[in-house]
């Protein structure tokens, strides 16, 4: 075995897709890498910011409530394909319900409960007229680039999904 | 039969992926150092990761069953 095989390690993930399939793929990556021992960062920025967001109206400029009537929640957001007005969605869900695979509420809950560290773009936020209180309270901290960066510098397992 | 002593059960049937790798990172922290734990599964994907979660980990798979559409893993904890 590779001598390597055991010593610590990191992974780190950008978040910035705000599709249900994507996020979906970015916890089941994020949680299995927290299981296998290694540290595990997200980096949500962008549409990725939906994934952390509480089912609430953001925004006070004219600009950011008109963004906020197209934001949605982690159970909000459909797939990146086939969602047809979110028929789609509500489609995934049931056959995803059916083959008994974790919806992406508990998949969620489970990065939080294996110490996945959640970070969030100040700068998306800002852009994006979404403030802290706006983001459900697993978000461990608000951060820009160059945090990521420091992170994925010491990775192993880098993504961006 | 088993001639492995289970110091715990982890009982991982109906469980998709990758819930059942990470149930039994959970619940390895549950045994002593050195003991046994026993993952019962039905996913035919955990053949393959619970091996792989293994490897990665460095606790050691001292056997496996399979059975009808049920998969049995013994895993001992190193450390």
């Amino acid at each position: 075995m590779d001598e390597h095989e055991h010593e610590a390690k990191k992974a780190s993930i950008v978040v910035f897709s705000g599709d249900m399939d994507k996020v979906m793929a970015a916890f089941i990556v994020a949680t299995t890498a927290a299981a296998s021992g290694i540290e595990t960062t997200m980096f949500f920025t962008f549409w990725g910011l939906q994934a952390l967001k509480k089912k609430v109206p953001t925004g006070r400029t004219l600009f950011e409530r008109m963004l906020s009537m197209f934001l949605r929640d982690i159970n909000g957001i459909g797939p990146s394909k086939l969602n047809m007005g979110g028929m789609g969605r509500w489609m995934f869900k049931k056959m995803m319900k059916q083959h008994e695979v974790a919806t992406l509420p508990e998949l969620r809950q489970m990065a939080i409960d294996l110490g996945v560290k959640l970070l969030v773009c100040q700068m998306s936020m800002d852009v994006m007229g979404i403030r802290r209180e706006d983001l459900i309270d697993g978000v461990s901290d608000v951060v820009g680039a160059a945090t990521y960066i420091a992170e994925a510098n010491q990775s192993h397992i880098t993504l961006f999904i | 039969m088993a001639e492995y002593t289970p110091e715990r059960t982890l009982d991982a049937r109906g469980l998709k992926c990758p819930m059942p790798v990470v149930k039994t990172s959970q619940e390895i922290k549950n045994v002593s150092v050195g003991s046994v734990l026993e993952v019962i599964a039905t996913d035919p994907g955990s053949v393959a990761d619970i091996q792989a979660w293994c490897k990665s980990t460095g606790n050691e798979l001292l056997g496996m069953e399979k059975g009808e559409g049920v998969f049995k893993f013994y895993v001992r904890r190193i450390k």
